[in-house]
């Protein structure tokens, strides 16, 4: 016999340890598909590897790719550690991009100092305003955040084609649904000479490092955590429940609206509406693969833009589909939920001596 | 106004509302049975796409259209088995795992629908199932052409609603379902297994979930598109919560969402000047949290959906 039994504290190495073995053996899965598709199977990890780390421009093109998931991940982290569930960073990403657009393409010409704030406040402040609303949905009238978060993002994908094709349309784009760029002082600055990478890198490092010191530190961060453990008991403790959860709603949503700011303002320059290839949905595995920790969101981050950079470069140079990366993402999000059932439990077998069994 | 009722008494409208329902019908109906269980399935959009994509290609290589139904069936079935095992015995959280078989089996079927066609301008078709033209009962005014000149995809799906409804209420299988999503614990005391039930409810769901999208590719379109299923699934999980987790309401939900959504189609030919497409295009999903906001509180749980159950631990 077989029994599960928990673990009385889950060891330090396991924790580390697990998200580093589980993403390892999702990119070990790729094999499979890889074999499916007829593609020489080593020839392709090497050309993922030299997709990523094979030249300073593939290696800062996976930091551009990390930037908008550290944002998406964190947003995705805070909120599922007081069990609100937002899945929702999709939409409130492009609720992001539009508010930047809308300010920082012309509507105020003002020197860099004055419009890049702006640019990022009203971009933070329209993503919160997103979450904002679903969580209220909850709150007021019981109804279940996931599924209200996911049909907002098709609304708000809606109301961004609606966007692009009248008010925020670019008068001078040839009728393209697409806005008009952002100025070039409310730019944020590139970090090196002749590549993507851009200053949004450092925001969400220093987001990161924030929400780390707060969720760890502060009373916020007991708060929430308090929550997201025994909403029940948190309440009896006489803490605000609700105005908790709607603090909580308004950070995930301003981070998730941020990695909409950092795209357009950051990379892009302009807004369309294929901004983001799931960046908000893909922000959920990368909170995930991190155990919902922010500083870890960075690591997870960088690994996930290392599997799409990497397998882009594989795709185009192998004659692959590019659906590759999605699925190692995919596996990777199943792989770590296997393994921290692992971290929490083990199997013991039920012998007439209680010892330690492995 | 006088628009708006002509188009309510068209025949044309209450088939086009059917059709549009059926795999809502399909989707609901799956939900609620992994649901009544205790197990909710966010896997159900990847399973949607994964059906659509898995049926259509079946055909597409010469199994025939039944061949695709059940080709369609089994995918959701393994896919909805991955979710049951990390859900069940597991105890895994049901959110995460749901959204981790969504984008599983929507990249697993875009992976493949590429690999097996990678260069093709426009998506090749097959030839879907034609409407049934049943004799006498095809020419009742009004009721023939609303029925019966609808594909054996949709019969189908009316009369999963009867299976659903019958086994659910009317055999010791479903009595236990229900039990086993309410108090797991009396289910366990009474010798029955727990996890079979469980495991065997979402497995059956997500079968039905695949046939909602197996409608989309080999009934409504001959052929799969990428993003093709665009959140009907989500739909689903709300109507599900609207229709109380009741196999009839759940019917009546997804024929008023299919009514609604042929109302808006033929609305925007109407007035489509004066109010912009897109907001015909967001009501189907505004219509949908309004749904879910007016029945949440009203709504009829299983007590112990979303709570994982382990074998000798209470």
């Amino acid at each position: 016999m077989i029994r599960i039994e928990p673990r009385s504290a889950p060891s330090r190495a396991l924790t580390l340890g697990i998200p580093v073995l589980s993403a390892l053996i999702a990119l070990v899965l790729a094999a499979v598909p890889l074999a499916f598709a007829g593609a020489n199977i080593s020839t392709a990890y090497v050309e993922m590897f030299r997709g990523v780390f094979g030249s300073t421009f593939a290696f800062t093109e996976m930091l551009t790719r990390a930037t908008p998931l550290i944002f998406t991940g964190l947003a995705a982290a805070l909120a599922f550690r007081a069990r609100l569930w937002n899945i929702g960073a999709e939409g409130q990403l492009y609720l992001g991009a539009m508010a930047a657009v809308a300010v920082g393409a012309g509507f105020l010409d003002v020197p860099a100092i004055v419009l890049v704030p702006t640019i990022i406040l009203c971009g933070c402040a329209a993503g919160a305003a997103g979450m904002v609303a679903s969580t209220a949905l909850k709150t007021r009238f019981g109804a279940d955040e996931v599924v209200t978060t996911l049909l907002l993002n098709f609304i708000i994908l809606i109301f961004l084609q609606y966007m692009l094709e009248g008010p925020l349309q670019d008068p001078m784009g040839l009728g393209w649904p697409q806005s008009a760029p952002i100025l070039d002082q409310g730019m944020l600055p590139p970090l090196m000479e002749r590549m993507r990478v851009h200053s949004g890198l450092i925001i969400a490092l220093v987001c990161a490092v924030v929400a780390q010191f707060m969720l760890t530190r502060s009373v916020w961060g007991f708060k929430l955590r308090a929550v997201g453990e025994n909403a029940a008991a948190a309440r009896h403790a006489g803490i605000p429940v609700n105005r908790t959860m709607m603090s909580v709603a308004i950070v995930s949503g301003a981070l998730a609206g941020m990695a909409g700011v950092s795209e357009v303002a950051g990379l892009k320059g302009y807004l369309t509406a294929d901004l983001s290839p799931g960046f908000g949905y893909t922000g959920i595995v990368v909170a995930m693969l991190a155990g919902l920790s922010p500083v870890g969101v960075v690591i997870s981050a960088l690994f996930i833009a290392s599997v799409f950079v990497g397998a882009d470069s594989m795709s185009r140079a192998m004659g692959v589909s590019s659906y590759l990366a999605d699925l190692v993402v995919a596996m990777s999000l199943l792989c770590v939920l296997i393994g921290g059932f692992f971290a929490r439990f083990r199997l013991a077998r039920v012998a007439p001596a209680k010892g330690e069994v492995a | 106004m006088m628009d708006i009722l002509n188009i309510l008494l068209s025949e044309s409208f209450w088939a086009a509302s059917l059709r549009i329902a059926t795999p809502l019908i399909f989707g609901v109906l799956g939900a609620l049975l992994c649901e009544k269980s205790g197990v909710l399935n966010l896997g159900i959009e990847g399973i949607f796409v994964a059906g659509a994509m898995s049926g259509w290609m079946a055909v597409w290589l010469g199994a025939g259209l039944w061949g695709g139904v059940l080709v369609a069936a089994g995918a959701g079935a393994f896919f909805g088995l991955i979710h049951a095992l990390l859900t069940v015995p597991l105890g895994l959280s049901q959110h995460v795992s749901g959204l981790g078989v969504t984008l599983f089996a929507t990249s697993v079927s875009y992976f493949t629908y590429r690999t097996a066609l990678p260069n093709v301008s426009s998506p090749p078709r097959i030839e879907p199932f034609r409407a049934l033209d049943v004799p006498v009962l095809s020419d009742i005014p009004f009721l023939g052409p609303v029925l019966f000149q609808q594909t054996a995809l949709t019969w189908l799906a009316l009369l999963m609603v009867v299976v659903i409804w019958y086994v659910l209420y009317r055999t010791p299988l479903g009595v236990a379902i229900q039990a086993v999503g309410d108090n797991p614990d009396s289910v366990d005391a009474q010798g029955l297994s727990v996890y079979g039930l469980r495991i065997g409810a979402v497995v059956a769901g997500s079968a039905l979930m695949a046939l909602g999208g197996a409608f989309l590719t080999m009934s409504a379109f001959d052929a799969f598109f990428f993003g093709m299923v665009n959140g009907r699934g989500w739909i689903c999980i709300a109507l599900v919560i609207f229709a109380s987790w009741r196999p009839g309401k759940a019917l009546l939900g997804a024929l008023l969402f299919g009514a609604f959504d042929a109302l808006q189609v033929r609305l925007q030919t109407e007035v489509g000047a004066v109010i912009p497409s897109q907001a015909f295009l967001a009501a189907p999903y505004v219509l949908s949290i309004f749904a879910l906001v007016v029945a949440a509180r009203r709504a009829d749980y299983p007590r112990a959906l979303l709570s994982p159950w382990f074998k000798g631990q209470r």
